[in-house]
């Protein structure tokens, strides 16, 4: 390993280690300015004042904030949230059973994305400025305009409600609701493991429009991105030359442009896919799918703070893991970085 | 100038002259020039159409609404479009066409206090990052990469859920996570300028370090931001929404549009258009600042083309 490789990597750790450390002290601070006593909150507002004093000592309220902040990082690096008032769980136990779905959901949601973004953006990259450009790119434009909680909606009530080709909210219908044992916490492995297609079929039938509807934003960027690398590979030297060969358009465009593409676009995937984990947030309260942002949200209307803030904490480190991942990937892959 | 000033011909090679006279003449045929590289694309001008439409409804709001936003007429709540409510009324008996052209208002305010919150902000932070450089610089970037890789809307919901539901504090939520792209883009704009001959003139000149950044980087810097400015709007818009549905914007009776869709939601089987016309409202509006914004890139980043 060469001296500037170590260097490059060491000030990758410590930014992604800067990065964390703005996260937690985001949520930190965001506990503090709560307009809620957490004092009162455990003892009631009946408690005499020497309770009340010895519970603020117990919480580490009368501590510096220095101090409090770093009881805090302690906790959350033992994986301690603190306990949900909502659902008198402790916080991390309820995200462990929550999170899966949401990675379900936005796996697929990112497929979808991925399956058709991709060859929309070629599409548009190749008949650049032709008609078929113009709606791929109205196509992407709606998806960044359109409210994700509104276009739910609207599904579910036309592909639901009015046509009955697709299941309505939930993850599963009611009657095969813990009827396969978790092993991932993903059901369309879950069930395909333990051979219960009926319920497979039933959790696809579920899945089908929330990721539909989510992976439609992630084609919108996907496919736009796809656009503007291809069409600077377009206008490169050695296309000319595939050309000038006689080689044929799609081989032109698949077998040289594409292939030089790949790199930057599995970065754009990654961040695709940690947009969705945000943009499931909205999408799991229209569906009532049991994720980590029907969590957050059903936190958030209570003010369950230490729920709301676990949610945020756990969903921001994903974030920043993928943005890392995205990185690291493209390090690797792009002979010029290394 | 010549004879020919005053006739179209000339007025237009006044304004494209290589050798501009003055600062003013350079200046109005750089925003002409910009115009009609503008005027040449279409989606462009259907967003700025969409805009300036959105501006003219808030401001003619008691003109154009047909009744009062927040009257309540319960004999006819639920009502489908027809000619005496071309949209329908919501389940309060409200008319939902006046509802939504107030709610344009709140739209447009919160877009508005949104950007004058944020730019500046971020201009500020880059443009002292990048004139003083070393640790104040590295700081500043630092606090800015955090900011930026840190999911936005959830940061912003977490703010709100701290600060409590309202349209105040979510502008506020929206502001606190949306100025970290102007602080990148002013600082990139700033490093190129501070070893200019103008910048080293004002330095010799005596001009404090203080003066310098606000009177002669920032202007220049502020072309850059306000693009990125007008990009993001769409997503500003959106999140603001966001919050409406959540119930942790603006609070009722307030003609937000998120919010009324999250109150039409309970009525979605039988009278879809409650929740479904408050939404295309968001749709069109934040279309139309996406496509200026595509447009505007367009224009000003020949790469982009």
């Amino acid at each position: 390993m060469s001296r500037t490789r170590i260097s490059a990597a060491l000030r990758l750790t410590a930014s992604v280690v800067l990065t964390l450390f703005g996260l937690l002290l985001a949520t930190f601070l965001i506990a503090r300015v709560v307009p809620i006593d957490p004092v009162l909150a455990v003892v009631g507002d009946r408690a005499s004042a020497e309770t009340y004093q010895r519970v603020r000592g117990e919480l580490g309220l009368d501590q510096p904030l220095y101090v409090q902040f770093w009881r805090y990082l302690v906790l959350v690096a033992h994986g301690d949230f603190g306990r949900s008032v909502l659902t008198r769980n402790l916080v991390i136990d309820d995200i462990v059973r929550f999170l899966p779905a949401t990675i379900e959901l936005a796996t697929t949601a990112t497929l979808i994305g991925v399956a058709l973004g991709i060859p929309l953006g070629v599409v548009a990259a190749a008949r650049q400025g032709r008609s078929a450009d113009h709606v791929i790119r109205v196509v992407g434009l709606v998806g960044y305009s359109v409210p994700v909680f509104w276009l739910g909606l609207m599904a579910l009530l036309l592909f639901y409600a009015e046509l009955g080709w697709a299941a309505g909210p939930g993850r599963l219908d009611i009657f095969y609701e813990d009827s396969v044992a978790p092993v991932t916490g993903l059901i369309l492995v879950d069930s395909a493991l333990a051979g219960d297609w009926a319920v497979w079929r039933s959790a696809l039938h579920h899945l089908v429009l929330p990721a539909g509807v989510l992976g439609y934003f992630s084609l919108a960027y996907i496919s736009r991105m796809t656009r503007g690398f291809m069409l600077e590979q377009l206008g490169q030297e050695y296309i000319v030359t595939a050309r000038a060969k006689g080689l044929r358009e799609r081989r032109v465009l698949w077998r040289h442009a594409f292939r030089n593409i790949l790199v930057p676009l599995v970065t754009v995937v990654a961040l695709s896919y940690a947009s969705l984990l945000e943009g499931s947030v909205l999408t799991e309260t229209v569906f009532a799918w049991p994720g980590i942002g029907s969590y957050i949200t059903g936190s958030l209307l209570n003010i369950d703070m230490n729920a709301v803030l676990g949610g945020t904490l756990v969903v921001g480190t994903i974030f920043i893991a993928l943005n890392l991942f995205a990185d690291l990937l493209y390090r690797r892959l792009d002979p010029r970085t290394r | 100038m010549s004879g020919a000033a005053g006739t179209g011909q000339g007025w237009r090679a006044w304004l494209v002259s290589d050798a501009p006279h003055s600062a003013r003449q350079a200046r109005l045929g750089e925003i002409y020039r910009f115009g009609r590289a503008l005027a040449r694309h279409p989606l462009a001008l259907t967003g700025l159409a969409i805009i300036l439409l959105l501006v003219l409804v808030a401001a003619l709001a008691p003109l154009l609404a047909p009744y009062a936003p927040s009257t309540q007429h319960l004999l006819d709540r639920l009502q489908a479009p027809s000619a005496r409510h071309w949209l329908g009324t919501d389940e309060l008996g409200r008319d939902l066409l006046s509802r939504l052209v107030y709610g344009a208002r709140l739209t447009l305010g919160i877009v508005a206090l949104v950007t004058v919150i944020s730019a500046p902000l971020g201009l500020a932070i880059g443009c002292m990052a990048g004139y003083a450089g070393g640790w104040p610089d590295a700081a500043l970037m630092r606090l800015t990469d955090v900011f930026l890789a840190l999911p936005r809307l959830i940061l912003a919901l977490a703010f709100v859920a701290a600060l409590g539901p309202g349209i105040e504090n979510a502008v506020l939520a929206i502001a606190l996570v949306a100025w970290p792209p102007y602080a990148r883009i002013a600082r990139a704009e700033t490093l190129a300028l501070r070893r200019s001959d103008f910048i080293a003139a004002a330095q010799l000149a005596g001009a404090s370090p203080a003066r310098i950044v606000l009177r002669h980087i920032m202007p220049l810097c502020l072309a850059s931001v306000i693009v990125r400015v007008s990009l993001d709007m769409a997503g500003v818009i959106l999140i603001a929404a966001g919050l409406g549905f959540l119930g942790l914007g603006a609070q009722p009776p307030a003609p937000e549009w998120g919010a009324m869709i999250a109150a039409g939601r309970k009525y979605m089987l039988d009278q879809w258009w409650v929740a479904a016309m408050p939404g295309i409202a968001i749709a069109v509006v934040s279309l139309g600042f996406n496509l200026l914004g595509d447009g505007l890139r367009d224009v000003l980043d020949p790469k982009q083309r």
